[in-house]
């Protein structure tokens, strides 16, 4: 068994969501113009990373396991995370409207991030416990904010290279993005 | 979309090379650079997400006109992750290394952008004939932009191609190609040749991965409004 203090590192570095699962590409790309925006999302992701990890847990031990329908687990969490988004967002816009005017633009887009369903089955198939699936939610939230932080600096720089015609836009983000991928590839092998 | 009349040939054609749902429109990123160390992997996973896009497209064509406006997004999201069920059975029992290769990835289907995409932009606004061209033609584009990227990746980064070592370059492989940042190295030169042979200009907003214009998310995401940096 896996200590949880290694289990949070390897999630937020070694096993980084972002650059070395590749999930979750499309709000790295998308929102990483922005310092605050790229911070504001990596919180908004983590948080609901904690939530959906601790909701779909108790379902998917509590519910599925006992009535043997283990196999439904990709439409169940999906749904789950749905609806756990939809209720974030109300209830953030009924009482914290500070926080919802910062936050409340990511939420949509959360549901199709394909990095929460992602480490909901990850913790499923790796065999963690409920602690161990939350520290290790948590340090998936911690290395998608840890990447997009780093990257909208990058991408700051890069507005203002020369970059040749055909390589402007994407191109030249993706090749950046392989750049900072290649300084994460330093920490692998660290936890074994 | 500005759909105008489209004769069948062009729904099915459209989507392998004018609207590339991976190298045009920049949609479901994930997967392209995640399973595609390999070739082979690259046409099963493009397969298997046209077989769920066709099923989801019709399913969710055939049923435009029950679904609520309101609960659309719950409904089709259902939809599309039960056909990623689906699949991940016959997967995992016709072709189990193929399932075990595709790992977590398969999954993830459910979340594909294309998908996603389609089925708001097409199939719930089209008749069950022109979902299926519709479908099979994204899922051709997706399958031929991941061969490319695995064919590509797999020569310069294991010295074979389809399995079968290919000389000259078996001897030194350039294993960065096989890692995670060859990968987003890779699809950039991709994306930038695509740009430079079709004398487009480059894509400048990318919010979610796809055009503002057609994103389903646009009003909410904010993105578009706060505009480019001065």
């Amino acid at each position: 068994m896996k200590t949880l203090m290694v289990i949070l590192l390897s999630a937020m570095l070694t096993d980084n969501f972002v650059l070395s699962k590749f999930m979750g590409i499309c709000p790295f790309l998308g929102v990483s113009k922005k310092l605050d925006s790229a911070s504001g999302m990596g919180i908004a992701v983590t948080f609901v990373m904690i939530c959906a990890t601790m909701v779909t847990y108790p379902i998917y031990h509590g519910i599925l396991v006992p009535t043997h329908l283990e196999y439904f687990d990709t439409v169940v969490f999906i749904l789950v995370i749905a609806l756990f988004v939809q209720i974030v967002e109300t209830v953030l816009k009924k009482t914290m409207p500070a926080l919802y005017k910062s936050l409340g633009v990511y939420l949509p887009l959360i549901t199709t991030n394909c990095a929460v369903l992602g480490v909901t089955v990850l913790n499923i198939d790796n065999g963690y416990g409920f602690l161990q699936s939350i520290v290790n939610a948590f340090g998936a939230g911690l290395g998608f904010m840890l990447a997009l932080v780093i990257f909208s600096g990058v991408r700051k720089k890069l507005e203002y290279a020369d970059i040749p015609e055909t390589f402007k836009g994407v191109p030249a983000t993706l090749i950046a993005a392989s750049i900072v991928s290649v300084s994460f590839m330093g920490f692998s092998g660290l936890f074994g | 979309m500005a759909d105008k009349k489209r004769t069948p040939a062009q729904e099915f054609s459209k989507g392998i090379i004018k609207e590339n749902p991976t190298l045009v429109m920049l949609l479901g990123m994930c997967p392209t650079l995640a399973v595609t160390t390999q070739a082979v992997n690259g046409i099963g996973m493009g397969l298997a997400t046209t077989f769920v896009l066709l099923g989801s497209n019709i399913v969710i064509s055939a049923l435009r006109k029950v679904i609520p406006d309101k609960v659309r997004i719950p409904s089709f999201i259902v939809i599309i992750a039960s056909f990623v069920t689906l699949i991940g059975f016959l997967l995992e029992g016709f072709l189990p290394s193929l399932y075990d290769s595709l790992g977590i990835y398969l999954t993830l289907i459910t979340v594909n952008c294309i998908i996603f995409g389609r089925a708001e932009m097409f199939a719930s606004k089209n008749g069950i004939g022109a979902s299926i061209l519709d479908a099979l033609g994204m899922g051709l584009g997706f399958t031929l932009a991941l061969f490319l990227m695995g064919s590509v990746r797999e020569i310069l980064g294991s010295g074979k191609w389809l399995g079968m070592a290919l000389p000259l370059i078996k001897d030194s492989p350039m294993l960065i190609f096989i890692m995670p940042a060859g990968g987003f190295f890779t699809l950039g030169c991709i994306i930038a040749a695509v740009n430079k042979i079709a004398k487009r200009k480059p894509p400048q907003e990318i919010a979610c991965g796809q055009g503002c214009g057609e994103c389903p998310h646009a009003e909410s995401c904010g993105e578009r409004k706060a505009g480019d940096e001065p």
